[in-house]
């Protein structure tokens, strides 16, 4: 029984630890007071700040649209890469592999400062081009594909392939029509995967990305260093809008999987 | 000739990819932590880094830094951990996912989130900067420590756990001579995953206003100041750090990398 408590309140313990902060500042977005813990009255004025502010918006469209960009660059350079990685000799496997598993055991920091002194300092591509923040993300982001549709291919049956060349299919449809599909799951995950780590950067954007242009994460960081309280109150309202959204979508994910995990079980009792 | 499709060639984009911007920038760092101003080779960087009192101190701040986060962050997780692989409710999926949620969130408005209410708690931040530090990396990084910790928590069976019972051993024996080795794998992922980005993630002690630097925020000031060639040579140290870390923990890990267990 005491077991039980103690486990309970440890559990309890580190939710608020992680949850207090988010939660607060949600709370403190829908008033008007620009200092967490004083009091203040009801208003929408930070969620009309962050929509109605021409900077936040084209912030938040920017990044947006570089998340998706690369995203998609991302999973198709990493599907690819990881279907003809898996037919591939050993040779040229174990060089996909391993230079696959470089950014993703590799600082972000230091990811972000050699592709800038490549591309910037050695090629001398203007950052202006977004050439380089977009080489950056995707570097950044497609071994994470790469290694969310390896483990499908593995668990592939390989005599439908086989099955489609025999019925008359050549490569290129038995690839579209047979082996596509069954990896389907593992390439979502990566895209998926392709967006998170491309909202959530930093370092790499920092060291690539043109002056003018700015993603959540470096306008927040600027944002704290300076001292305009109306923007600084407007990213609580930010980060509000993501985490409600983020909550809404592991709750539907949730419920589909269960629902999915339910339906197989069904079948299996039949 | 007739051109021929096959899917060995669909690696070939990707290939060059990773050669060209993967490979090709590690090349030239290289090349740029020896050579000097002229693009003469010398070796003044890396006899500068080691020799400076300044870059020896910061490489023993982050290490500090890093270890402290990761013994945090092992002690919060594990007993997490162990209590969501061991209970017996239904929804235990539900309740894990809980604890990943935040990672999800961009990690500059989340310490934006702590740094408020450190505020209000504290009155002045620069008081306690390693404390601040220490609780905003073990913030940003708890779930990523919980994650592999409680996959390979998930897998331990039961059995042999009983077994141990069975031959007399009591609770702690049974959890230090069992649980405990076969959690390891689980262990040193979690904590591949959070002592490397700890010595690098110098916003976060930016945002928390901890002035001193760590190894991210040296390659930061160079890049700031242009000095490419003494960056180079701090992302050389770091890839060494890498390396060492890599190479040590080889026997321990799973084959399969934990992240992709996230989504």
């Amino acid at each position: 029984m005491i077991k039980k408590i103690l486990s309970s309140s440890w559990i309890g313990i580190v939710l608020l630890f992680m949850y207090s902060p988010i939660l607060i500042l949600t709370g403190y977005s829908f008033l008007d007071t620009p200092t967490i813990g004083a009091s203040g009255n009801f208003s929408f004025q930070n969620y009309i700040t962050l929509f109605t502010t021409p900077e936040l918006m084209e912030m938040i469209i920017g990044t947006l649209t570089l998340a998706l960009q690369c995203a998609i660059i991302s999973t198709i350079l990493g599907t690819l890469g990881a279907i003809g990685a898996f037919y591939s000799k050993k040779g040229m496997r174990g060089f996909v592999s391993a230079s696959n598993q470089i950014p993703v055991v590799n600082a972000d920091v230091v990811t972000g400062f050699s592709i800038c002194v490549l591309l910037i300092v050695v090629f001398g591509l203007n950052k202006d081009s977004f050439i380089p923040l977009i080489t950056g993300h995707v570097v950044m982001a497609t071994p994470f594909v790469y290694l969310s549709v390896i483990p499908k291919l593995k668990q592939m049956d390989y005599n439908l392939y086989e099955a489609a060349l025999d019925l008359g299919a050549n490569a290129r449809q038995a690839l579209i029509k047979i082996t596509i599909p069954q990896i389907i799951p593992g390439i979502v995950s990566g895209f998926l995967l392709a967006v998170t780590l491309s909202l959530d950067d930093y370092f790499i954007t920092t060291y690539t990305k043109p002056a003018t242009f700015n993603t959540i994460s470096t306008y927040v960081v600027n944002a704290t260093r300076g001292s305009n309280t109306e923007l600084k109150t407007a990213l609580w309202a930010l980060s509000t809008l993501i985490f409600a959204i983020i909550l809404f979508a592991v709750l539907v994910s949730n419920i589909t999987t269960n629902r999915k995990a339910g339906e197989k079980n069904g079948r299996n009792q039949i | 000739m007739r051109y021929h499709f096959s899917r060995k060639q669909l690696c070939i984009p990707y290939a060059v990819f990773l050669t060209c911007f993967v490979i090709a920038p590690l090349v030239v760092i290289f090349y740029y932590a020896f050579t000097n101003g002229e693009g003469r080779f010398s070796i003044s960087n890396l006899t500068g880094f080691f020799t400076s009192g300044n870059t020896i101190g910061t490489l023993f701040y982050s290490i500090l830094i890093s270890v402290t986060t990761t013994c945090v962050c092992l002690l919060i997780a594990y007993p997490v951990s162990y209590i969501l692989a061991r209970s017996k409710i239904k929804k235990k999926a539900i309740l894990l996912a809980i604890f990943i949620v935040p990672m999800w969130i961009n990690f500059t408005l989340r310490i934006l989130a702590l740094k408020e209410v450190l505020s209000m708690l504290e009155g002045n931040l620069a008081y306690h900067p390693f404390l601040n530090t220490i609780i905003g990396m073990t913030y940003d990084y708890l779930p990523f420590m919980i994650l592999p910790l409680y996959t390979t928590l998930m897998k331990l069976d039961n059995q042999l756990l009983e077994a141990a019972y069975d031959l007399g051993a009591g609770k702690l024996e049974t959890f230090i001579r069992v649980t405990l080795p076969l959690s390891l794998p689980g262990i040193i992922s979690g904590v591949t995953m959070v002592f490397l980005p700890a010595m690098t993630n110098y916003v976060i002690l930016d945002m928390l206003y901890n002035n001193t630097f760590i190894m991210g925020s040296l390659i930061g000031s160079y890049f700031n100041a242009y000095d490419w060639h003494s960056g180079s040579m701090i992302s050389i140290v770091l890839l060494m750090i890498i390396l060492i870390i890599t190479w040590a923990t080889k026997g321990f890990t799973e084959k399969e990398p934990e992240r992709e267990a996230i989504l």
